[in-house]
């Protein structure tokens, strides 16, 4: 038995040995390991993810790259299933993660083993692992900026996410920001909408009454929608209201576009950025150099591309792209 | 020897041993890796938390009780040790000892009043978990550096998780099974009003339990912030039901006072290990749990097919 183990230990030492320096992926197996799916986002993250890595097998890219979703969002189910994937002898982990420093213990234990850990969205501190971590503050600041290239200044309103979330005090930080930049707007007014249609509609209609004439409104995403509809029910003139990519927001302003012009821009995170994981993850394995610490471009819908992308999403859901190698690669290289 | 070996009452002793054995072949049959030194650390390594968990759920399942708040219970004595501990070591020692008399209190209370112990545990999770937050808003904190360095110990030849999973078993079979006032201890779960009669104090008894189990329920989480590096109030909100499944799999009764040590922590190592070979065989990690409780059943049945030739 004793000898049985231990050469079983010598076996899978040199299966991981021998697994760090080619340079063709097309053997290599990567793994997602996601901690959570009750939301739409991350069910089209999932999608995405299946779409593009099935793609990626058959074109020989590599040889599998299963997805992995714990049930309950608990970090020791999390940290267990890292650790039986790094049995399963995956060459590289994809996290999505459920706390971004209760699973160091078990990515740490995937790096000693000559893993490759790569983590999007939810990611973790280990400094062995990759991020890729999404700006929620520029992309706040680019909503104003947006704001300063079409109005000569005026009064904003604010609307917020859910109070107390790490994500909606960074936007907000953003927006509050880009005002400072720009001090021919002021913010006259902040509601929660908790990114969601019906209470930002609420929220919205509540705070109106009593606000001076508003020439836009700044949102976090699921929310310009209902604060449209609230606008309209106040009789108010519709003004500028930035959107957040889901497919009700972009629906509307379809038809306030053909009906009589209206412009404006939106903006939020793809949920194909798992993909991006996966072809960083890939192209480490390849032996490129990548840079630890990545930042997710977020997604811009303009006047122009609307069209598209209200064709590409599905009713109810949010505008997505997954990202091909090149499109990795140019993450990457900074482009 | 024969008649010995088919025995009711060894078939029930053998029977968490025998079930853990065959789940252990599936997974090396399964997944050949998994049959090393390096493969049973990892795949064992998260089963010396539970298996302590498991341990202190069993303690109050003795005494005819219920604990459902052993898992946010943990997760607290995770953050104490992730911040307190860690920062200042006699003031964590100190908010450890407190959990840990906190315990006693809760038992004494329930013997007291006569309450319900499903009842008292349940509300006391919210107030851990509240302390837990309290104490750690935002999941961080670093755990101790000797926590880990025991956690990360290397032993030569047999991995360390076992070695732990051997001595919990036997330090508390020893003191449950063997000492003369284990017998007192395991005799308020079977026959409350003669261990009473006898001059045996109820009150102490339960005390007794109730802080063995606190106590128990430290090291579960000293030693899971030993294995994570950092703590989550959350983290240990599974533990709940996983001890509770883990003591009866371990052949342990709810009433009666008819426990196992050795059972319960091979219990655990059980369970922990259906979710290995669930998932290295590529089970949707969504029908694990539903996988885990047909397990349990299953095991379950083949004790009642046992207890009736017993009877």
């Amino acid at each position: 038995m004793l000898k049985k183990a231990l050469m079983g230990a010598t076996l899978l030492a040199a299966t991981l040995n021998g697994g760090l320096a080619l340079a063709d992926t097309s053997a290599k197996r990567i793994a997602l390991s996601n901690n959570y799916a009750g939301n739409s986002w991350r069910q089209a993250m999932l999608a995405s993810w299946d779409k593009v890595t099935s793609q990626a097998v058959a074109d020989g890219v590599v040889a599998e790259a299963p997805a992995f979703t714990t049930a309950e969002n608990q970090v020791t189910e999390q940290a267990a299933q890292i650790q039986n994937m790094i049995l399963q002898g995956y060459d590289a982990i994809v996290i999505n993660a459920a706390s971004p420093d209760a699973l160091n213990g078990a990515v740490k234990q995937a790096c000693d083993a000559g893993i490759v850990v790569v983590s999007f969205d939810g990611i973790v501190t280990e400094p062995c692992a990759y991020r890729i971590a999404v700006d929620f503050k520029a992309m706040g600041k680019v909503e104003v900026e947006y704001l300063a290239t079409r109005l000569d200044g005026g009064n904003l309103l604010e609307i917020r996410g859910l109070a107390g979330v790490f994500v909606d005090d960074e936007i907000s930080a953003g927006i509050h920001e880009g005002v400072e930049e720009n001090p021919q707007f002021e913010i006259v007014g902040s509601v929660h909408g908790d990114w969601a249609q019906d209470v930002a509609q609420k929220a919205v209609a509540g705070i109106l009454p009593s606000l001076p004439e508003i020439a836009a409104v700044v949102t976090q995403g699921g929310d310009g929608y209902g604060a449209a509809q609230a606008f309209a029910a106040a009789g108010r003139p519709t003004p500028l209201i930035v959107m957040g990519n889901r497919y009700d927001e972009m629906l509307w302003w379809k038809e306030q576009k053909d009906a009589n012009g209206y412009a404006t821009m939106s903006v939020s995170i793809a949920p194909g950025v798992g993909t991006l994981a996966f072809w960083v993850a890939q192209m480490i394995l390849d032996g490129k150099q990548v840079p630890q610490d990545l930042t997710v471009p977020f997604l811009t819908i303009t006047q122009d591309t609307l069209e598209e992308s209200l064709a590409n999403t599905q009713p109810g859901g949010v505008a997505n792209v997954e990202y091909s190698l090149e499109d990795a690669m140019a993450v990457v290289t900074g482009e | 020897m024969l008649a010995q070996l088919s025995s009711p009452k060894f078939l029930r002793a053998a029977l968490p041993a025998a079930s853990f054995t065959v789940l252990l072949a599936a997974i090396f049959y399964v997944q050949p890796r998994a049959m090393s030194y390096f493969g049973m650390n990892l795949m064992l390594q998260y089963t010396v938390p539970i298996a302590l968990a498991t341990i202190a759920q069993m303690f109050i399942i003795t005494v005819n009780d219920l604990d459902l708040s052993i898992g946010a219970f943990v997760g607290l004595t995770a953050c104490i040790g992730a911040t307190l501990l860690a920062d200042t070591p006699l003031l964590g020692t100190l908010a450890l000892a407190a959990c840990v008399a906190a315990y006693a209190g809760l038992g004494a209370l329930i013997h007291w009043r006569n309450l319900p112990s499903i009842v008292v545990t349940l509300g006391m999770s919210f107030v851990w978990l509240g302390i837990a937050v309290l104490i750690l808003p935002t999941p961080g904190g670093t755990a101790p550096g000797w926590v880990k360095a025991l956690m990360g110990l290397k032993v030569p030849y047999v991995p360390f998780p076992i070695i732990a999973a051997i001595v919990i078993g036997l330090v508390v079979h020893v003191a449950l099974m063997r000492s003369s006032y284990g017998a007192v201890l395991r005799g308020v779960g079977g026959n409350p009003k003669a261990v009473g009669r006898a001059g045996w104090s109820l009150l102490k008894a339960k005390m007794t339990m109730y802080a063995a189990a606190g106590f128990f329920g430290v090291l579960s989480g000293l030693s899971l912030i030993g294995l994570t590096s950092a703590a989550d109030a959350h983290i240990a909100d599974r533990y709940t039901l996983y001890a509770i499944a883990g003591v009866i799999l371990g052949g342990g009764e709810f009433t009666g006072g008819r426990v196992s040590p050795v059972g319960a922590v091979i219990g655990a190592l059980t369970l922990a290990l259906t979710g290995s070979f669930l998932t290295f065989l590529r089970i949707s990690p969504d029908w694990q749990i539903g996988a885990q409780g047909g397990i349990l059943i299953i095991v379950l049945a083949l004790r009642a097919l046992i207890n009736r030739r017993e009877a």
